[in-house]
């Protein structure tokens, strides 16, 4: 397929920016360019085939089943995109005077309140840009605390073994030093390793439940019991609220910082490179070190105000404020009835799909399962050497997004399936056969398995050499 | 499964050849590699380091993950294959000969398998 500077054609044009409102500006002299940017020259219809072409080489929810796991790859309804482009919110600027921006800024208020009902929080803040931003500063709001308190020699954080990669990311870039912890026979946290790894070093704990395997941690109570005993504070990974959101709240389970991913869980579309949100919710002991300019209502209006001791900002602003105003629309359109339903459907959803094929493919963990389920496919592949992959790339030549693969690491040939609420029965079912189609296939014409995908626009990547060699940007022909 | 004779092995998968008493030579068993799948990039230690027993002392990324390497012994890193860098696949050819470091003034170990004692470990696994 070509790029647009390879059908850039010298004198074509189009008329899709829109006027200069602004006064305009002379640069200084030393900071203009001395020759022509290199830009594409495109038609409108040439810029409008190359991205209609584009988007039929992908796969998104809008294509087919698409349960990707740990993702809440949910199909995100057009009332949401609706609320966002309505011109009040889409034209505000930030730096507009606070009297005309009342309304943006009693969204972000209500947005708040209604989320710290969900989560069990006291506040939260919009700034961080996605998940893993909010567990940066979850983990900045934690340390900022020990800080305070003169709290010295507290430089670990305790991480289980089944954790999402970025916990243990986020907490080294913070300078933290990261602890492991097992994974018991349920899947859940090994309480007396958790004992064991307690101490006076100990900063907190970063758990997410339910967890990667699929499973509510029973035990939720008493671990973070122990680390609250131990003087540490507990982080809860939003990453799989929509298992329980309505239903059960991280506040209550003794948690004192959540982030959310409100464009997994609450209206926004997951992927294609964002914008998310990764608002941080935190219980009143944190509440102090809150990122600066947080939205508050007082008698006359609304405003912002810096909290006393804030660590500053984490994100020009007030965070990616859009995608706050869909999840604001997600949850009143749902309401105090449908938050909780869209949970219950997504476990139910999950434990039926699971039930369909557990006869044939081993699960990761026993028994009834949350939002997502974890196939291990290593027996399958010593029987007939068809590994996770190869299935993965079956599911793509029948219209299939693959679930996610090789994750938890824990789990040997993983494969991490999460339906979401918002698939049907029959979707489902669907799904189901096609994996017995592929365990079959698996034993009678492995080749073919290893051979997939071959219906899809490119076949099977060079992964490797893309790791090994990355070629990240675009070498201009010479001349 | 190539497992030479002559090494020591980890049960976190690392294998030791000890060149004198108190240095040895520390890499990843065929095993370990055949688990990762295609290596992409080795995070080396750093020349002048410690390390130390069962604690992670380098990570290596594949295609399915970044898995953390287990130092099998305490001591200090004096020499490092920084060939490696360039070609971290090497580890995936010739587990045996793509060593990752060397270390010296080793004051303590992890308990080593010999040879027929790691074939039975990893059948087990």
């Amino acid at each position: 397929m070509k790029l647009l500077y390879e059908i850039s054609a010298e004198g074509r044009a189009l008329s899709l920016l829109p006027k200069l409102d602004v006064p305009r500006a002379e640069l200084p002299e030393n900071l203009r360019r001395t020759s022509p940017a290199r830009l594409p020259q495109l038609s409108e219809i040439d810029l409008s085939r190359h991205y209609t072409a584009l988007s039929k080489r992908t796969h998104g929810v809008n294509d087919g089943f698409y349960p990707l796991g740990s993702c809440t790859m949910k199909y995100n309804a057009r009332v949401n995109e609706e609320a966002a482009a309505l011109p009040g919110f889409s034209r505000v600027h930030p730096l507009q005077p606070v009297h005309t921006v009342q309304g943006s800024l009693r969204l972000l208020t209500d947005a708040e309140t209604m989320l710290c009902e969900i989560t069990g929080m006291d506040r939260m803040s919009f700034q961080p840009a996605a998940g893993a931003h909010g567990e940066l500063l979850g983990l900045l709001l934690i340390k900022a605390y020990h800080k305070h308190h003169g709290n010295v020699g507290r430089n670990k954080i305790i991480v289980p073994d089944s954790a999402h990669g970025t916990n243990p990311a986020s907490a080294a870039m913070v300078g933290y030093q990261v602890i492991s912890v097992p994974s018991n026979a349920e899947g859940g946290v090994d309480l007396d390793a958790l004992r064991a790894a307690v101490g006076e070093d100990t900063a907190g704990l970063m758990l997410t439940n339910p967890n990667t395997l699929g499973v509510f941690d029973k035990n939720i109570l008493e671990i973070t019991q122990i680390v609250h005993e131990a003087g540490g504070l507990n982080y809860y990974d939003g990453a799989n609220l929509n298992a329980i959101m309505g239903v059960a709240r991280p506040g209550d389970m003794g948690f004192d910082v959540v982030h959310l991913n409100l464009h997994k869980t609450f209206g926004t579309p997951h992927g294609g490179g964002g914008p998310g949100a990764g608002p941080v919710g935190v219980k009143d002991c944190l509440v102090p070190f809150l990122p600066a300019h947080q939205p508050i209502k007082l008698d006359d209006g609304y405003a912002f105000e810096d909290a006393a001791h804030t660590i500053g900002t984490v994100k020009s602003f007030y965070g990616n404020f859009l995608v706050v105003v869909r999840a604001l629309c997600y949850i009143l359109t749902l309401g105090r009835e449908g938050i909780p339903e869209a949970a219950e459907n997504a476990v139910l959803n999950s434990n039926y799909m699971m039930h369909l094929i557990k006869d044939i493919y081993p699960m990761a963990t026993d028994g009834i399962c949350m939002h997502e389920f974890v196939m291990a496919l290593e027996p399958l592949k010593k029987q007939t050497g068809v590994s996770a992959m190869d299935i993965a790339k079956g599911l793509l030549d029948r219209g299939i997004h693959p679930p996610t693969m090789y994750f938890p690491l824990i789990v040997h040939e993983a494969l991490m399936v999460e339906p979401t609420e918002t698939e049907s029965k029959s979707t489902l079912e669907q799904a189901a056969d096609v994996l017995r189609e592929l365990h079959k296939l698996a034993h009678d014409d492995p080749e073919s398995l290893h051979q997939a995908p071959i219906h899809t626009p490119v076949r099977r990547l060079d992964e490797v050499g893309a790791a090994r060699n990355p070629r990240l940007r675009y070498a201009f022909p010479e001349g | 499964m190539n497992i030479p004779a002559n090494l020591k092995y980890s049960k976190s998968h690392e294998w030791v050849e000890f060149l004198t008493d108190t240095c040895a030579r520390v890499g990843i068993t065929d095993f370990a590699q055949s688990q990762m799948g295609d290596i992409v990039y080795i995070n080396l230690p750093l020349e002048g380091a410690d390390v130390v027993c069962g604690e992670s002392f380098t990570d290596i990324e594949s295609v399915k993950a970044v898995s953390d390497v287990f130092s099998p012994v305490s001591g200090c890193v004096s020499n490092v294959n920084g060939a490696l860098d360039d070609a971290p696949e090497q580890m995936n050819q010739s587990p045996y000969e793509a060593w990752i470091c060397e270390v010296q003034g080793i004051s303590a170990t992890e308990e080593l398998m010999d040879a027929a004692a790691y074939q039975a470990f990893i059948e087990e696994q």
